[in-house]
């Protein structure tokens, strides 16, 4: 049986890795066809594998896998392990990754299907670049596997690393396009930043746990609990709260909380697929998942704890605000993304682990599905993102049109759909919270409702309803997408519906993540919560009572006002309060600020370093100055070797009589 | 056999050298004696052809650096090869009833292999002066 | 005399290698030069014999035979098995490099085979008379091994140098032998041992002979400052016998040195400790220091062996089993990593065609990646570029030394493998980023090309699986 279990967590890690090697290495061989069918083979092995791993831990009650399949290395007693810890987070996580992966290649066949237009004629990197993007999206979902299954930190840190990479490898997919590579180099540098982080981390959990096994650390975390250190010589801090709030850091940069935010909405010059797969419903979602795969730890830190939530509250609520002035299709669902992570991290800081990673769930699904819409939509529009252009395509995209509205409803929070459930238990979850900066965080989650509904409406309201602003070129052109496309659509727009409805009871209330999430009793605001639940029933009648419902109620109507009947309004707002306007529009001017004080500030004191440090001093004195007094004695030395036996012979007897001399004197 | 001490041991062999040291002191000795025997008693008459070199099968007509015919080396290789093995079946012919079976066959083996670098020379053509 | 028959099942494959020797001696003379395949997979059959005979026998416990002139340990068995995977890789090589320069004849592979003989009677010697009956077998091999190619005159020159050298290296180790023997009146090592350990040899003969051993020691592993010949003999050699040079023969001159100082003179280890300080650092700091100069890349890595040397010496040195067993995994590493370099030189080389200068090499990422990949690889892993396998032999070393306090030599190493990284990315630097200066296809053939395309993988592999090849040499240690 254990055996059995360690072939299966390998075939489902080692499945896309195959598909993504055969695409990519061998691309010419296999052909545009072939690429796709050895990705998607691989894809849909890991899902099915997955399913019947969910299957087994939770319907059949299987016991937790938790296994090293090789061990890497061995330094100083602490070992270096290749392993799997399987439990009922680990595999929830994997049934969405793979589900996800999964419809996202499908809609990928369809989506890269005339990839050749976007490469200049005789382009190298454009040849093959079909194959190659297959190979990348399913080396991603190895990636992500291989983070999520992890049993250990440094795993968890090669997958954490690899997403990293793949996404950067996806940004700058069009590598032809300037903004693609200024948007790929940003995104890297700022989760470089946030990896630093992570890293310090990992190391401060080595230092003292002398172990990066997930299990060992949390068995000993208690031990720590009371343990300070000086960070800055006089100040103490609590060892937990410092680990805690280093490995946060990472969680900030890799699912984009302010202030490390500023790489998504960048980030959306990647293809739409891989904006849906990788910036909406996984790789984003890691640090969320991290927080709740080490809550042992967090549950000792009530300082991080309250630092989590009011990132989270900040980023929900700021972010959705600059949803609002989008004009690009994509980028206003990037800032929904950006506010929903902020829910889910918001949730975390109050302890509701299971209410974040629930909506993670939903989120991914209809997040997903919101983008893959979105992509459909700039198929039919021939690459045109800008909804000022669109208007009225309801009735040329029927698919498109029912499921965006679906993931639009699961989105605000309509009550019953996938995203009610889960973003009410947060807002509940925060208003239960004792935790200092809860009173902040709990009136940014609700007024973030609002907000959430007005963009998402404004959004629907622009694409598919009203006057059609688009060209005559275009509107002769206009059609449904195919089937290839609008399956994935189909397929994510059913859990986006059901999945709350279902899950809600076992996933909020319920056991189902016994063993996987540690909650301290203090802060058990599900626990509250769980006392007055009836049902998801219940639930529903009594989500149209309480005050999210109207508040997203009212952001609807607000939609629908400003943008089908009284258009002028949203002028004038701007004109009037051009300020605020402007301020949305430049993004709180954080990119401005990132890119003037750390950007340029870097920049000049890399330059500074480089002129000073490495061109006089390394350069000048200590390379090509050794370099050329090494050269010098080479030349020199290397007439030794004069080519005479008898000097050669000769030198031997002087090595001989050094060695006796060595001993006699 | 009589269980020795080490450091017995190591005078016992130095002890067998004994003979060596004195059979050098006595050829030093024996030898220094003749020349000088010599130098004493024997006329001195040098004429060219007496001072001449002497090389065995040549006319001595040049310096001792000149060009040699490579085949003697040659046929002189091959014949310390093939001389020295007599140096091994001596000792081994006087104890070979001792040996027994075991010995007989070991020198048969060693012989064998020998064999083999004769047939091989043989059939490379190096026993073949022109 | 009571005479105890030795155990003959013991030295097998030494036997087999003897037997398949004479057979092949005399079945190449009635082949054809058509049929010298033959000859050639009737070698690679021998060695695969000899290493199953070898691990039949390899047990784990130590066994001697021949009154104790013979050994069978861990130590001995691993190290034939190296050099049986050694000596058939080599040959693999040469096959189509020897067809090329009209060599491809039964006495190159013959040769081989008696150096091969030699390094096995010299991994499993016990005593002063075999290790230098085994040192001899393999000496004499290799010196007509250089100078097979008569009508060369470098490689007559080279071999000439050699071999007097050779024989005067070989003269003081004998001499250093006969002190030993001298001191303590016994060839048996392990009686050499206990006499010394007894206090009962004259320290100052026992001092005496050790350097002496420590001559030849360090002339047959190429260490400065007894490495002259290094350079002009593999440089003047054919290159496929440099390859053969460089790689086994380090493994059993290893065996050599652990034998005679581990084995028989623990108890001097403080002197022979400090001599091999002293020939380290001069190995390491002449051979990178000097490599830089060299314009020919077969002298290139010739020096390079020399700095390898040093630095596995310092593994020696430290006189621990973690010590000896990072050595002997240093060894086992050099010589992948030699064949791997000398092979790049074969791999460019055609008929009339040497492709020995630097300069030959530029460019070379144009003309075929995959070769300037992975020779990209076994020059990063030379230069101890981490993850690939030269990285963890320094870092055993390095690690052994540090262990036993030896920071100062520590220092000094990773300063010149620094300095040694020169002039292995300077070839990089000429392989990707020179313009070529011909642009004819390279055509090597095709057991030539997967062999080397495998060995440099292995570097990488090895790299980052470094486990196990690890855990191996440690087991050679343990006792």
């Amino acid at each position: 049986m254990f055996s059995d279990m360690e072939n299966l967590t390998l075939a489902i890690v080692l499945a896309p890795l195959l598909g993504s090697a055969l695409a990519g290495l061998m691309s010419d061989t296999l052909g545009r066809k072939g690429a796709h069918r050895v990705t998607i083979t691989g894809v849909a092995v890991s899902l099915f594998l997955s399913l019947y791993l969910f299957n087994h831990l939770v319907f059949a009650g299987g016991a937790t896998i938790n296994q090293s399949v090789y061990t890497w290395l061995v330094s100083d007693g602490i070992r270096f392990e290749v392993g799997f810890l399987v439990d009922r987070l680990t595999v929830l996580m994997m049934v969405v990754v793979t589900f996800v992966s999964l419809m996202v290649h499908i809609y990928t066949i369809g989506y890269m299907a005339d990839d050749a237009h976007n490469w200049p004629q005789e382009s190298l990197a454009g040849r093959n670049s079909y194959q190659r993007f297959f190979s990348y999206i399913s080396l991603f979902t190895f990636s992500m596997l291989m983070l999520v299954m992890a049993n250990n930190f440094l795993q968890l840190f090669f997958g954490w690393e690899a997403v990293g990479l793949v996404s950067y490898l996806l940004i700058g997919f069009w590598s032809v396009r300037e903004s693609a590579i200024y948007a790929n180099l940003k995104a890297f540098l700022v989760n470089r930043v946030g990896d630093f982080g992570f890293l310090l981390g990992i190391a401060a959990v080595l230092m003292y746990f002398n172990s990066l096994d997930y299990v060992t650390v949390f068995e000993n975390a208690h031990l720590h609990k009371d343990v300070m250190v000086e960070v800055i010589p006089g100040s103490a801090w609590s060892l937990m709260t410092l680990i805690c709030i280093l490995l946060f850091i990472g969680a900030m940069g890799k699912s984009a909380q302010f202030p490390l935010h500023i790489w998504l909405p960048d980030s959306m010059e990647g293809p739409t697929p891989i904006s849906a797969l990788i910036h909406a419903a996984t790789m984003v979602t890691a640090g969320i998942f991290m927080v709740a795969r080490v809550s042992p730890l967090y549950e000792l830190s009530e300082t991080a704890l309250s630092f989590i939530m009011v990132i989270g509250a900040i980023t929900a609520l700021f972010m959705g605000f600059l949803g609002l002035v989008q004009n690009d299709i994509k980028r206003v669902v990037a800032y929904s993304t950006l506010s929903q992570l902020g829910y889910m991290t918001v949730a975390l800081g109050a302890s509701a682990y299971a209410a974040g990673i629930f909506h993670l769930m939903t989120h991914a699904f209809f997040k997903a599905l919101l983008f893959l819409a979105a992509g459909s939509v700039i198929i039919a529009m021939h690459h045109d993102q800008d909804m000022r252009n669109m208007g009225g395509l309801r009735k040329y995209l029927p698919i498109t049109w029912i499921t965006s509205l679906i993931g639009s409803l699961a989105l605000i929070g309509a009550p019953g759909f996938a995203g009610f459930f889960s973003k009410d238990l947060i807002i509940e979850a925060v208003g239960q919270s004792q935790l200092p900066g809860s009173g902040f965080a709990y009136a940014a989650v609700l007024a973030g409702v609002f907000i959430t509904a007005l963009y998402s409406f404004r959004m629907y309201f622009l694409v598919f309803h009203g006057k059609e602003r688009m060209d005559e070129h275009t509107r002769h052109h206009l059609h449904e997408t195919p089937w290839v496309v609008t399956l994935p659509l189909i397929l994510l727009a059913i859990p986006s519906v059901v999945i709350g409805y279902l899950m809600v009871d076992e996933l909020a209330f319920g056991s189902f993540f016994a063993g996987s999430i540690e909650v301290a009793k203090s802060h058990d605001v599900l626990a509250v919560l769980g006392a007055n639940f009836y049902g998801a029933f219940a639930m529903i009648l009594h989500g149209l009572l309480t005050a999210p419902f109207w508040l997203a109620a009212a952001g609807v109507a607000t939609a629908y006002v400003l943008y089908m009947r009284a258009t002028w309004i949203p002028a004038m707002l701007a004109e009037r309060f051009s300020w605020l306007h402007q301020l949305l529009l430049n993004k709180y001017h954080m990119d401005s600020l990132a890119a003037g004080i750390f950007g340029s500030g870097s920049r000049w004191l890399g330059m500074g370093l480089w002129r000073f440090g490495d061109t006089m001093v390394i350069d000048g004195w200590m390379v090509n100055g050794s370099a050329r007094s090494v050269g010098w004695v080479a030349s020199v030395l290397r007439h030794i070797q004069s080519g005479y036996l008898f000097h050669y012979a000769f030198t031997m007897i002087l090595g001989l009589l050094g060695l006796f001399l060595y001993f006699i004197v | 056999m009589p269980q020795y001490r080490r450091a017995d041991r190591i005078h016992q062999m130095l002890e067998n050298y004994l003979p060596v040291l004195i059979f050098i002191a006595v050829g030093l000795v024996f030898g220094a004696f003749m020349v000088v025997l010599g130098m004493i008693l024997s006329p001195s008459r040098p004429d060219d052809e007496k001072l001449s070199r002497y090389e065995c099968g040549f006319e001595a007509f040049a310096g001792a650096r000149s060009e040699f015919d490579v085949r003697f080396y040659l046929v002189a290789i091959l014949f310390i090869i093939f001389d020295l093995e007599i140096a091994f079946l001596f000792p081994w012919a006087t104890v070979l009833r001792e040996l027994g079976l075991f010995g007989l066959l070991s020198m048969t083996l060693f012989l064998a292999i020998l064999v083999v670098g004769f047939i091989y020379e043989w059939k490379k053509g190096a026993l073949q002066w022109e | 005399m009571n005479f105890i028959h030795p155990q003959f099942s013991l030295a097998l494959p030494e036997m087999i290698l003897l037997g398949m020797i004479s057979i092949i001696l005399i079945a190449d003379l009635f082949i054809s030069d058509k049929g010298r395949v033959v000859t050639y997979l009737m070698t690679q059959a021998t060695l695969v014999l000899a290493a199953i005979a070898t691990a039949a026998v390899m047990g784990a416990d130590v066994a001697l035979s021949f009154n104790g002139h013979f050994i069978i340990d861990p130590l001995a068995s691993l190290t034939k098995l190296f050099i049986y995977l050694v000596s058939m890789v080599a040959f693999a090589y040469s096959r189509s490099y020897l067809i090329e320069r009209d060599m491809y004849r039964g006495e190159y592979f013959v040769l081989g085979l008696t150096a091969v003989l030699g390094m096995m009677v010299l991994a499993s010697a016990h005593s002063l008379l075999t290790l230098y009956l085994g040192l001899e077998l393999l000496s004499l091999s290799l010196y007509a091994m250089v100078g097979l190619r008569r009508d060369s005159s470098q490689a007559a020159e080279a071999a000439m140098k050699y071999f007097v050298l050779g024989a005067m290296a070989s003269a003081m180790l004998l001499y250093g032998m006969s002190m030993i023997y001298g001191a303590t009146g016994t060839l048996n090592l392990w009686e050499i041992r206990d006499a010394v350990a007894e206090g009962s040899g004259h320290s100052l003969v026992l001092i005496f002979g050790l350097v002496f051993l420590m001559v030849g020691v360090a002339f047959k592993l190429g260490a400065a400052p007894f490495h002259m010949w290094v350079p002009d003999v593999y440089h003047g050699a054919p290159t496929s016998v440099t390859l053969f040079l460089s790689s086994a023969p380090k493994l059993a001159a290893f065996v050599l040195m652990i034998r005679l100082l581990v084995d028989a003179l623990p108890a001097l280890a403080s002197a022979w400790s400090d001599m091999l300080v002293i020939i380290a650092v001069l190995s390491i700091v002449l051979g990178n220091v000097i490599a830089i100069a060299q314009l020919n890349i077969k002298r290139m890595l010739a020096y390079s062996g020399i700095s390898h040397i040093g630095f596995l010496l310092l593994g020696v040195l430290s006189a621990t089993p973690e010590g000896y067993a990072a050595a002997f995994y240093y060894a086992i590493v050099y010589a992948i990593m030699s064949l791997g370099g000398f092979a790049m030189v074969l791999v460019m080389s055609r008929q009339g065609f040497e492709a020995d200068e630097l300069s030959d090499y530029a460019g070379l990422n144009e003309r075929s990646p995959i070769i300037a990949l992975m020779m990209l690889f076994i020059m990063f892993s030379m230069a101890g570029v981490p993850p690939l396998l030269g990285f963890w032999a320094k870092l055993a070393v390095i690690q052994a030394i540090v262990a036993v306090e030896y920071y100062q030599l520590a220092v000094l190493a990773v300063l010149f493998s620094v300095v040694g990284a020169f002039y292995y990315l300077r070839v990089i630097r000429i392989i990707y980023f020179d313009k070529p200066t011909e642009r004819r296809e390279l055509k090597p053939a095709n057991d030539l090309k997967v062999i080397f395309i495998a060995n440099a993988m292995l570097v990488l592999l090895l790299g980052l699986f470094p486990e196990s090849l690890m855990n191996l040499c440690q087991s050679a240690f343990i006792y």
